[in-house]
């Protein structure tokens, strides 16, 4: 019986290919909508993600509190409380740290040759380049030996070697930084802008104890960068560091924080939570157009069962029964749903795999968006032509074969 | 031995505030093997007689005996089974599917009896052969004429193989010579044993029929023995 209903299904909907076709593109269009908005969405997502971790992920910057002077209080970072041995503390004693890379940071002048260029120069312990997902192209990354032996090395961005040496072969070179020597010993890889629209590529990076003894002439450090685990020992490790410093800095209970700890997973977390929220969107807006879709199956379907309300009573005059008659018009308009969605599914994913090329991001097509929409589609099929197989299973076979 | 009998049968509806009887009080016995006309004017209640006849009704009240069972009282699902099996319809428009093949149209009872594809198409195909129409099997309602048509449609109630036929005006949209055609196919199937009930309006046809029903304001009034015998 379900074969003879498909094969009548599929015959009345050859029937009227037009009107089939068009009820089939409201469902083939809410399908693909829905695959291709969520994998794009998702897409964005991932593309934004990678963009952010480019920074480094799962990281902490503790800073120094501002001073206040005469009720004044000035910038956070120009106090001068932290210190490398905060930085070894934090290292020892708290749990859940894979680096802790303390640093101080100044803007200087940088002479080499006859070119000249204003950049940040960072002092700051080797492992910034793990923290940070920097690679070395040319040369190497300066050792703890240099650290210890305060050497004048630097190692310099992409942007800084292409303006200071035209030429390339930066590495070996002199370069001054603020009138004194430094040798290049390494150029790092180019990493492109960062989420925030900065030049990743023009940086400095020198051994921090050359910077505070022989640059800078400081005791103390801006900042210590810390590189948790995981995502999920983030704020342990955070509330650890901040009752360490204040232990160490002989703050009193009830007294403010003389430094501060920043959480860029935060930035993430906002950011996926932005993108997230466009995705359900656009979810949203594309799955109204599923559920239009329907509507026009069930629209067809009112229309097919008045249309044909004598071959409805011409079959139950001939034996068909309640069943027989709700099975028909429900296979017909489950086909409908089916073959759409099928067709819908292989268009939207096209569709995102093509538009996620052209924008260039990563390619996310999206699995349970698929099924999900897929699933739906047979749901819709089913539901929407509920109601037009029931008005046709419960015509009176007498008002039915007199129907003109 | 009677193939159907109805008992104090009423079919009743209600028009506002009066009650109209189409059915009043019928009671009527068929025999096996007849061929019986049921004539009378229009609103007589012949159509209304049909339709409880042919399982497509129910009675409001009485009784109905199909081959000695009660059906007065079987559910819609029942009734369609008994329609399928027992009763073999011929419509005067004919009510075939245009969309479908005359073999196809003719086994459309059998997709409802749960017969496979190839049984349903050796059968339907010896139907229609039986009909004379064997050279036009493949053939839509639409590409045949009316006397065509009507014997797809006999070939269609003939291939369950019910106990009785049943034609409403089967000749009302044909010519005379179609007519003839028909009749001649109905007298050869009722020489073979069938019960065949025909409601017309026209006494020459039923004086050809063994057996005349005349109804009036949804009475029986008068039954007469016909001819059997065509006279034209």
């Amino acid at each position: 019986m379900f074969r003879e209903c498909v094969k009548m299904a599929f015959e009345g909907m050859l029937a009227n290919k037009i009107r089939t076709f068009l009820t089939m593109l409201g469902i083939i269009i809410g399908v693909g909508a829905v695959i291709a908005m969520v994998s794009l969405g998702l897409g964005m997502q991932e593309k934004v993600k990678e963009n952010i971790t480019s920074m480094g992920s799962n990281l902490l910057i503790v800073m120094s509190g501002g001073r206040t002077a005469n009720g004044q209080r000035i910038a956070s970072g120009s106090g001068a409380k932290l210190t490398y041995e905060d930085a070894k503390a934090i290292e020892k004693n708290v749990d859940g740290i894979k680096y802790v890379a303390p640093g101080v940071q100044n803007s200087y002048q940088l002479v080499a040759g006859n070119q000249n260029w204003t950049s940040q120069v960072q002092g700051v312990t080797p492992n910034i380049l793990s923290i940070r997902n920097y690679s070395i192209e040319q040369g190497r990354m300066y050792s703890q030996r240099d650290m210890n032996s305060r050497e004048r090395v630097c190692v310099i961005g992409k942007t800084v070697a292409d303006t200071l040496f035209p030429d390339g072969n930066a590495v070996g070179q002199i370069m001054r930084i603020n009138k004194a020597p430094f040798t290049v010993i390494g150029v790092l890889a180019t990493k492109g802008q960062s989420a925030m629209g900065q030049d990743q590529d023009d940086i400095v990076f020198i051994p921090l104890t050359t910077a505070m003894q022989r640059l800078m002439g400081l005791t103390y450090i801006r900042n210590i960068t810390i590189q948790c685990e995981s995502e999920n020992t983030v704020s342990q490790v955070q509330s650890d560091v901040v009752t360490l410093l204040r232990t160490r800095h002989k703050i009193k209970t009830g007294d403010d924080d003389d430094f501060s700890v920043r959480d860029l997973t935060e930035i993430i977390k906002t950011a996926q939570e932005t993108t997230g929220s466009i995705t359900l969107l656009l979810a949203i807006v594309a799955g109204i157009s599923l559920l239009v879709g329907g509507i026009g199956i069930m629209n067809i379907m009112l229309v097919s069962v008045t249309e044909r309300t004598r071959e409805i009573g011409i079959r139950k005059a001939l034996g068909a029964t309640y069943h027989d008659i709700l099975l028909q018009f429900l296979v017909e308009s489950m086909v409908i749903g089916v073959t759409g969605g099928t067709t819908g599914m292989i268009l939207g994913t096209v569709i995102s795999v093509i538009a996620a090329k052209i924008i260039g991001w990563p390619i996310v097509v999206s699995i349970l968006a698929t099924i999900i929409s897929v699933v739906f589609s047979v749901g819709i099929g089913l539901f929407f032509g509920l109601y037009p197989a029931k008005k046709a299973a419960l015509l009176d076979p007498i008002d039915a074969l007199r129907y003109e | 031995m009677n193939v159907i009998e109805l008992k104090d049968i009423v079919k009743s509806y209600q028009m506002g505030d009066t009650i109209v009887y189409a059915l009043d009080h019928v009671t009527v016995n068929f025999e096996k093997g007849k061929f019986t006309s049921i004539v009378g004017p229009s609103g007589s209640g012949k159509s209304t007689m049909m339709n409880i006849l042919g399982c497509l009704d129910r009675p409001t009240s009485g009784e109905y005996y199909l081959e000695g069972k009660n059906i007065a009282n079987y559910t819609d699902d029942e009734l369609a089974r008994t329609r399928n099996q027992r009763i073999g319809f011929v419509f005067q428009s004919f009510n075939l599917l245009s969309r479908l093949t005359a073999v196809e149209n003719v086994a459309l009872p059998l997709i409802y009896a749960g017969v496979n594809l190839e049984e349903r198409t050796k059968r339907a195909e010896k139907a229609l052969t039986d009909v004379g129409l064997g050279s036009r099997m493949y053939h839509k309602p639409n590409e045949m004429s009316g006397g065509q048509r009507q014997r797809v449609a006999i070939a269609r109630a003939l291939i369950n193989n019910p106990a009785i036929i049943m034609a409403d005006e089967p000749t009302g949209n044909l010519d005379t010579k179609s007519t003839l055609e028909i009749i001649d196919i109905f007298e050869k199937l009722n020489q073979e044993g069938k019960t065949v009930i025909m409601v017309t309006h026209e006494p020459e046809l039923a004086a050809m029929t063994q057996r005349i029903l005349v109804m009036r304001d949804g009475r029986l009034t008068e039954e007469k023995e016909g001819g059997g015998q065509v006279v034209v």
